[in-house]
């Protein structure tokens, strides 16, 4: 611990937002610039027939309009991930066309561009165009679209598989303990479709400058590099250092914003052919309409039990639905960021999962918040409860007879589980434990049953859920079929006055990575935080990076800031011997300066930062200059784990949940900065409540979206929670220099299923095992008639 | 059509389409870029501003409709430099993440504040409805208007 290291420093960014200065995409006005708008079909599968762009042309202040007949039209985004069929047949991956053409796969596809001077010239020019479709029947559910007949979402394949995959032990292993096992708990239901909702819409604004052959996209995206690299190798075919990707205050992401998306390509395109800049800002009907969407499992599971509640084996079958087509890391979701977590903190045996991952008629399903964990977590916490009450056992005793033993990963060895991953580090029962003690767990059960009496239904749900974060090892990703690395990029540059600037590849959205950053590198350096400035989100500022998302900035990205500190120290070191005239081996580095050991002989890390740029008297050989960048690759994920417990009352005569307490222990590693955690873990119980209570993005039969708004698709607001008792358990992560694992997505991949095992467990004496999410009033109020 | 509105105390006067709402009207005419638009359809809050005396969602007035009106966004809000106390009080308990709906969730406590000096928890979070943060859970948020009404009933 340091200065500022553990200390709940209030955060540097957020004068800026209070006071309305912030500058996100939309705020920014260049000179020149026009305005586009979208025509988006209405329909969810159509061939296109014709566009008549003629009387829209004629419309006051339009600029241009493109249409996928147009160059633009050729091109298309890909994916980022590559997971192949088991039989060997290679992923089937359409690109997702910038425009349409002939085809429109999903309700909202783009199928024509208006430029225009005004936003409102380009809406009003926008509604001249004609575009005659002739509608087909559309698939919208993943089960139903490998079902014989299904209409294909691509005429390119004989069925709307992209991919299949399975994991763990052979399934007729698996299969054959679940028949030896003494009890077999099952489970058919659909992990829904969500919307994640950042609450500023995507917005971007593309520039070409002429002169030097230079493009600049303005982009509200969590992975500015990385976009970089897709439009500009695999999409647009544009020289990579002729483009800069700027991207500052953005609005939230929570996944949504980690992709490449159409319309960056497009009017990155479309700048250079206009010549002048051309912004697009989503409203909200278009982002429910295109912005990437989250989980959609079909889920079939069997989980066995010996007579004392041990797990013996667990078999599941999902179809995970990926959209019209994939989108960057979609591939990767309901595979190896979901298979491999289904080892849960249980030491169950035996475990196979089987995915089928077809295309449907939707806007394209990638990561959002969690990413296939919150999908694992919920059936692995809901069978396991479930299971509990079919055999009449207790839910936290029947955690407690299948936790893996606490382990630390130094003395005692990570956990290799039957799904290819080695825990790094856990303590399961004591986050349980804590969490049972806040509770007041006994006391509740007794509160419980005698609300019962009086015809009150109180239930309590726990969830003890692990997550792999800290993306990722980039050989261990590569085999697992990603197309990148995901190591990440610190640089350290010590201005001549002792000053630094640090540049960072992972990217800010609200996480604080300027002042979290800030306040470990001061430490490190023995210098105060108001001399370190943390830059990202500029790809012409920050030498390299992959972005933010997958709890990875902290781990990943702080852990590439270290290395280049101590690239920086070591140096440093040798210019203050130089000065001291001492040696190296005889110095020592504290608060910010080296002293020769046991003498108050000492030179300052300013000193040492000006002799570096002045180098009048120097040591011979070595560079001027105190500047240092480093790649650091993680040699495994983090995994942080926790125990979350909600407690609820549901109104006997409505079914209307009251969500009155919630529980959120968490260990996320060491702590940076408690305030910053505390806040991640809020926000990530808020959304994972949302999906247990309320939200669903649902389409009808013909693929027309009906919760298409802020009236039909039910986002938490403040009084749908309660206040969220945070506590923590610490165990380091062994395995980066800050012993951190990351706290971004844990809320949201702990808390859905304790919010239904409380529901489930406060109507169980009605006989009720199990309730389809979201737990609406009268979705509850019908399991309780049944 | 000529509207004539003033904004933090200053007069402005423009020369406007009919159909401008008044949250474009100040992002696009004034400037004043502290005013989000989340949605269009008054059902996030993002664009909250203060309208002669009281909280409206400004996507959904029409500047036109705020002819001869006082408002006040946001940039209004801190005087001399110095933040609000409502402002403060986000900082100090970490009431923003991502920080967009950030300035409509500040117009919108000062509203809750001016009608319920001393609120309890359900009357800050009923005066919340309106408004969506995504990132908070909302725990913050409460807690920075507690810790407002405190520093202005001291």
């Amino acid at each position: 611990m340091g200065e500022f290291i553990g200390k709940s420093v209030k955060r540097r960014e957020d004068a800026r937002f209070l006071k309305g200065m912030g500058k996100y995409t939309d705020d920014i006005k260049l000179p020149k610039m026009t305005h586009s708008a979208f025509v988006r079909s209405p329909y969810a599968h159509a061939k296109i027939e014709n566009v008549d762009i003629s009387e829209a042309e004629k419309a006051d202040g339009v600029v241009a309009i493109f249409t996928g007949k147009d160059a633009c039209g050729e091109y298309g985004v890909p994916c980022g991930w590559q997971v192949d069929f088991k039989n060997g047949e290679t992923m089937r991956e359409p690109k997702h066309p910038l425009l349409a053409k002939d085809k429109i796969r999903h309700l909202g596809e783009a199928v024509t561009i208006v430029i225009a001077e005004t936003l409102e010239q380009a809406r009003d020019a926008a509604e001249l165009v004609e575009v005659d479709y002739e509608e087909l029947p559309a698939v919208t559910d993943p089960k139903k679209a490998m079902e014989e007949g299904a209409p294909l979402v691509h005429d390119d394949w004989d069925s709307n598989a992209a991919f299949d995959w399975c994991i763990g032990n052979d399934r007729a292993e698996v299969e054959a303990a679940l028949e030896k096992a003494h009890h077999v708990t099952e489970m058919e239901y659909r992990n829904q479709r969500l919307a994640p909702n950042a609450m500023e819409p995507r917005s971007y604004i593309a520039d070409y400058d002429v002169n030097g052959d230079k493009y600049t996209l303005y982009t509200s995206t969590q992975n500015p590099h990385l976009i970089r690299l897709l439009m500009c190798a695999f999409v647009l075919g544009l020289p990579e250092h002729k483009v800069r990707i700027v991207s500052k205050d953005v609005g939230g992401g929570f996944g949504s914003k980690i992709y490449h998306y159409t319309e960056e390509a497009l009017l990155t395109w479309a700048a250079k052919e206009i010549g002048r800049p051309v912004k697009w800002t989503s409203d909200r009907s278009e982002a429910f309409l295109t912005d990437a969407h989250g989980r959609d499992h079909v889920v079939k599971s069997r989980m066995g039990f010996d007579k004392d509640g041990k797990i013996v084996a667990h078999l599941t079958d999902e179809y995970c639905g990926m959209g019209a087509y994939l989108s960057t890391f979609a591939p990767a979701v309901p595979t190896y960021l979901h298979g491999t977590l289904f080892q849960g903190v249980y030491t169950t045996p035996l475990i196979h999962l089987n995915v089928i991952a077809p295309f449907t008629h939707t806007v394209p399903v990638d990561a959002y918040r969690g990413a296939g964990r919150p999908e694992a977590t919920y059936l692995l916490e809901r069978i396991i409860s479930k299971g509990a009450q079919e055999m009449g056992m207790d839910a936290a005793e029947i955690r407690y007879k299948n936790f893996i033993p606490p382990f630390d990963g130094v003395e005692e060895a990570g956990y290799q589980t039957q799904v290819a991953l080695q825990y790094d580090s856990g303590n399961y029962e004591a986050a349980l434990k804590k969490g049972l003690e806040r509770l007041g767990y006994d006391d509740f059960r007794k509160e419980q049953s005698e609300a019962r009496k009086n015809g009150r239904l109180l239930g309590v749900g726990i969830s003890t859920y692990i997550e792999g974060c800290g993306i990722a090892p980039s050989a261990v990703v590569g085999a697992l079929g990603a197309r990148a690395g995901l190591y990440e990029v610190g640089q350290v540059r010590v201005q001549p006055t002792g000053k630094v600037s640090v540049f960072t590849g992972a990217h800010s959205h609200g996480q604080g990575h300027e002042t979290v950053f800030a306040q470990f590198v001061a430490d490190k350096l023995g210098i105060d935080m108001a001399d370190v400035e943390i830059e990202h989100g500029d790809t012409d500022q920050v030498a390299f990076g992959m972005g933010t998302y997958g709890s990875r900035s902290l781990a990943v990205g702080g852990s590439a800031i270290i290395k280049s500190i101590d690239k920086i120290l070591e140096k440093g070191a040798k210019i203050a011997a130089h000065k001291l005239e001492a040696a190296e081996d005889d110095l020592e580095y504290a608060s910010g300066k080296w002293t020769v050991k046991g003498t108050d002989k000492s030179v300052s890390f300013g000193d040492v930062a000006l002799t570096a740029y002045v180098p009048h008297n120097y040591p011979e050989g070595l560079e001027p200059g105190l500047d240092f960048s480093s790649f650091y690759d993680p040699s495994n994920f983090t995994y942080p784990f926790g125990t979350h417990i909600a407690v609820v009352e549901v109104d006997a005569d409505t079914g209307a949940v009251e969500l009155q307490r919630f529980i959120a222990v968490d260990d996320v590693g060491n702590i940076m900065n408690p305030m910053i955690v505390e806040g991640q873990i809020h926000g990530g119980v808020a959304q994972g409540v949302g999906q247990a209570l309320l939200e669903e993005v649902a389409y009808d039969e013909a693929g027309q979206m009906i919760t298409g708004s802020y009236m039909d698709y039910a986002m938490p607001r403040a009084d749908d929670l309660p206040m969220i008792e945070t506590e923590n358990t610490v165990t380091p992560c062994p395995h980066n220099p800050l012993g951190v694992k990351g706290a971004g997505e844990a809320g949201a991949i702990g808390s859905t299923p304790a919010v239904v095992n409380a529901v489930v467990d406060a109507l169980a004496h009605l006989g009720v095992t199990d309730i389809q999410m979201p737990l609406k009033p009268q979705t509850v109020w019908k399991a309780m008639q049944n | 059509m000529n509207v004539t509105i003033t904004v933090n105390g200053k007069q402005f006067t423009h020369d406007i389409e009919p159909r401008l709402s008044l949250a474009q009207y100040l992002r696009e005419n004034l400037d004043l870029t502290g005013t989000h638009i989340g949605c269009d359809t008054s059902g996030c809050g993002a664009c909250t501003i203060t309208m002669d005396g009281n909280a409206v969602k400004s996507c959904t007035v029409l500047a036109v409709q705020a002819d001869g009106s006082e408002i006040t966004t946001i940039e209004g809000m801190a005087q001399n430099g110095e933040m609000h106390p409502i402002q403060a009080a986000f900082k100090e308990k970490h009431g923003l993440q991502c920080g967009f709906c950030t300035p409509g969730m500040v117009m919108v406590a000062a509203d809750i504040l001016k009608n319920y000096p001393n609120p309890s928890e359900e009357d800050i979070r009923h005066g919340l409805k309106g408004n969506f943060c995504r990132c908070t859970g909302y725990h913050n948020i409460v807690k920075s208007i507690q810790l407002a009404a405190e520093t202005i009933n001291d």
